[in-house]
């Protein structure tokens, strides 16, 4: 088993599977000869043709728009948006014609595709290259919605997305792209979608993450460990449709619940969250539900970028809150 | 052939059936009278359909409608078809589904405001009616990229009419299609009037089909009311996508006689002398007048064919609404493939009342 980080587990996942579906193509800007600007694509033009990883034309809509009809054409489409805040020109195409199109055609034709977006703050990045607009994809009824937290995740999802038979939006944490290394089976492997994990249990309080800020979580669960305070965290994986089943059943043990995302706060998936454990499990509720979020602001560029985003402080800071009241 | 002969540069428009039905045989396609009366006939039961469909919503029967009226020639652009090749359509080809083979009764379902009226027969090649405006462009040219990558030699015909023409959508298609030259056509009908507004608040250019100039392929303008016209242009754009020659673009001019939809009223934008004045362009007249010079049409004939149009759209109707009503949990069943818990308890409750 090799120690690999998310960029490489991702490119494994897509080579496997393009290897053995010559119905799969990659598309998108600058994915091909460049292998994308994080180089998740890397070397699968050369190893499968320009036919098969597709530099498009500089266009988010016509990205997405084409892949619809790719897909209702019998293809598997893998369109890359190069960054989370270029996916609003495409927006259109995806709550209109991805999200509703089996709905539409009563079960006829429904589009397949994994749409892959770099996601989140983090990396001193200009304007639009950093915000976590995932409430707008998780509100969009018809959408299925992932984000790995570690490369083993993100290969198992990635290897999941490629067979799952509704579109996929599969949100790539650039933060930890290439932060965590561990080992990845060499061999096929996939994460169940649908499916949230407790990444670590505990018994005093539940702190719900995904994506870059399980690394956080985890980090912040070990400092409360030393003062005594037992956290279990629970990485979400997929944002829709959300277990919330395992959230619940979590927050019956524990009584406490911090939900952490670096979106801003008003109508983050912290605000869903905190009202599903209020309708299934208010009695057993030992304090408010605390939200360790991104602010209800634009996100600031990267000289105060630390201050917009949570982190194993404010983590640490939400449970104590949660711990006291 | 035409492409080459009529340049929308300079003006130049095809017409190979003037409205008083002379036909310039050098400029006829491959179309035998036969033929030419078999359309009509399946373009006068279009005619019905659409009355049918106005009369159907002025008594509540119906929703929102677009209507075809006027349009029936470049509706019949889906003719030109092989039977591997897909119809992308907008909101307003009802009447090119209908010449597609999609049942009459499906598409008055839907406007009927009932969703299983776009499941159409397992094979069928035609997209479900897409609403947004210019957004199945990109759709038709996914679909016969798909077609040219899987080494079918299938095309797409993409729907639309002059308002698209301004969306951002209809701009990407037409550069996705020119770079990865697909064989996709692009059929823009040009009724004059997206709702309100006319053509020259669409665009500045002084055509629709020069703009194919910009994105690396040929486009062209016809009258849209001649069927011989919409006909051989679209073969000719077929042939040529088929060949592996890539996209075109063919602007069909034709006017609305009807509204733009139902909940509109065309007496705010346009006056009654503009309508009269484009009445004996209605693309049924010329080809009337051409089939009686045939022999194959008089006065009496079209009685029957009128009466035989009438009892297949009641039947249709009849069978539209005699559908059973679908049971309020068909919201839930096609959302996701498999409903998540919340789904299915949120079905459980309408299920329960």
């Amino acid at each position: 088993m090799a120690k690999m980080n998310i960029v490489s587990a991702l490119n494994m996942a897509l080579d496997f599977e393009m290897a053995k579906n010559d119905r799969m193509i990659i598309l998108g800007e600058d994915v091909g000869r460049e292998g994308g600007v994080f180089r998740v694509t890397d070397g699968l033009q050369d190893k499968y043709g320009k036919d098969r990883v597709i530099d498009t034309p500089l266009a988010e809509s016509g990205i997405v728009g084409a892949s619809v009809g790719l897909s209702l054409g019998g293809m598997l489409p893998v369109p890359e948006i190069q960054f989370e805040g270029f996916l609003y020109p495409a927006m259109d195409q995806l709550f209109n014609q991805v999200a509703r199109y089996r709905t539409r055609s009563r079960g006829g034709s429904a589009v397949r595709m994994v749409l892959r977006v770099p996601w989140g703050g983090g990396i001193r990045a200009p304007e639009h290259h950093s915000d976590s607009p995932e409430t707008y994809l998780v509100h969009t009824p018809g959408l299925t919605v992932v984000t790995p937290s570690n490369p083993y995740d993100a290969k198992g999802l990635m290897a999941a997305a490629l067979r799952h038979p509704d579109p996929v939006i599969f949100c790539e944490p650039k933060r930890i792209y290439r932060a965590i290394k561990e080992e990845v089976p060499e061999e096929d492997y996939t994460v169940p979608i649908g499916k949230a994990n407790v990444v670590r249990e505990g018994t005093d309080v539940t702190i719900v993450a995904w994506a870059a800020m399980v690394r956080d979580a985890l980090k912040a669960a070990e400092e409360l460990d030393a003062g005594g305070v037992s956290a279990e965290v629970i990485d979400l994986r997929t944002l829709s449709p959300m277990d919330s089943e395992t959230v619940v059943a979590s927050v019956r043990k524990t009584g406490r619940l911090v939900i952490t995302h670096e979106a801003p706060r008003t109508l983050g998936l912290g605000a869903e969250i905190a009202a599903r454990v209020c309708e299934e499990a208010f009695t057993s509720l030992l304090a408010p539900v605390e939200r360790v979020t991104g602010f209800d602001t634009v996100m600031p560029l990267f000289k105060l970028e630390n201050y917009y985003l949570p982190s194993t402080a404010k983590i640490v800071a939400g449970v104590r809150k949660a711990m006291e009241y | 052939m035409y492409f080459d002969r009529f340049d929308p540069f300079k003006g130049e428009k095809l017409e190979v059936m003037d409205k008083d039905g002379k036909v310039d045989e050098a400029l006829r396609p491959e179309l035998s009278d036969e033929k030419i009366k078999e359309l009509y006939v399946r373009m006068t039961v279009m005619r019905v359909a659409d009355k049918t469909a106005l009369n159907l919503q002025r008594e509540g029967r119906m929703g929102t409608y677009a209507p075809v009226w006027g349009q029936e020639a470049a509706e019949s652009c889906s003719v030109a078809l092989d039977d591997g090749d897909w119809l992308v359509p907008s909101y307003r080809e009802t009447g090119a589904m209908f010449m597609r083979g999609v049942p009459l009764s499906l598409l008055y379902r839907y406007w009927m405001g009932d969703e299983r009226g776009q499941r159409f027969p397992e094979g069928t090649r035609v997209l479900p009616i897409n609403v947004v405006v210019g957004g199945q462009a990109l759709h038709a040219v996914g679909l016969s990229w798909a077609m040219k990558l899987r080494g079918e030699k299938s095309c797409a015909l993409a729907c639309f009419g002059d308002g698209a023409t301004s969306e951002g959508d209809f701009h990407e298609a037409m550069n996705f299609a020119g770079v990865f030259k697909t064989p996709t056509v692009f059929f823009c009908q040009n009724n004059q009037f997206a709702i309100s507004v006319p053509r020259s608040r669409q665009t500045g250019s002084k055509t629709i089909a020069q703009k194919a100039a910009a994105y690396g392929f040929k486009g062209i303008q016809i009258y849209g009311n001649d069927l011989l016209a919409v006909y051989g242009a679209m073969k000719e754009a077929l042939d040529r996508a088929r060949a592996g020659e890539g996209p075109s673009l063919i602007e069909a001019l034709t006017y609305r006689f009807g509204p733009h939809t139902t909940a509109d009223d065309p007496t705010k934008y346009r006056s009654e002398e503009e309508l009269e004045k484009n009445r004996p362009f209605d693309p049924l007249i010329r080809l009337r007048a051409y089939l009686e010079k045939k022999g194959l049409w008089s006065e009496d004939e079209e009685y029957s064919i009128v009466d035989a149009a009438t009892k297949e759209v009641e039947k249709a109707v009849a069978i539209a609404e005699s559908a059973p009503p679908a049971p309020p949990t068909d919201i839930f069943d096609y959302t996701y493939s498999t409903p998540p818990p919340y789904l299915q308890r949120q079905k459980e409750a309408i299920a329960n009342g």
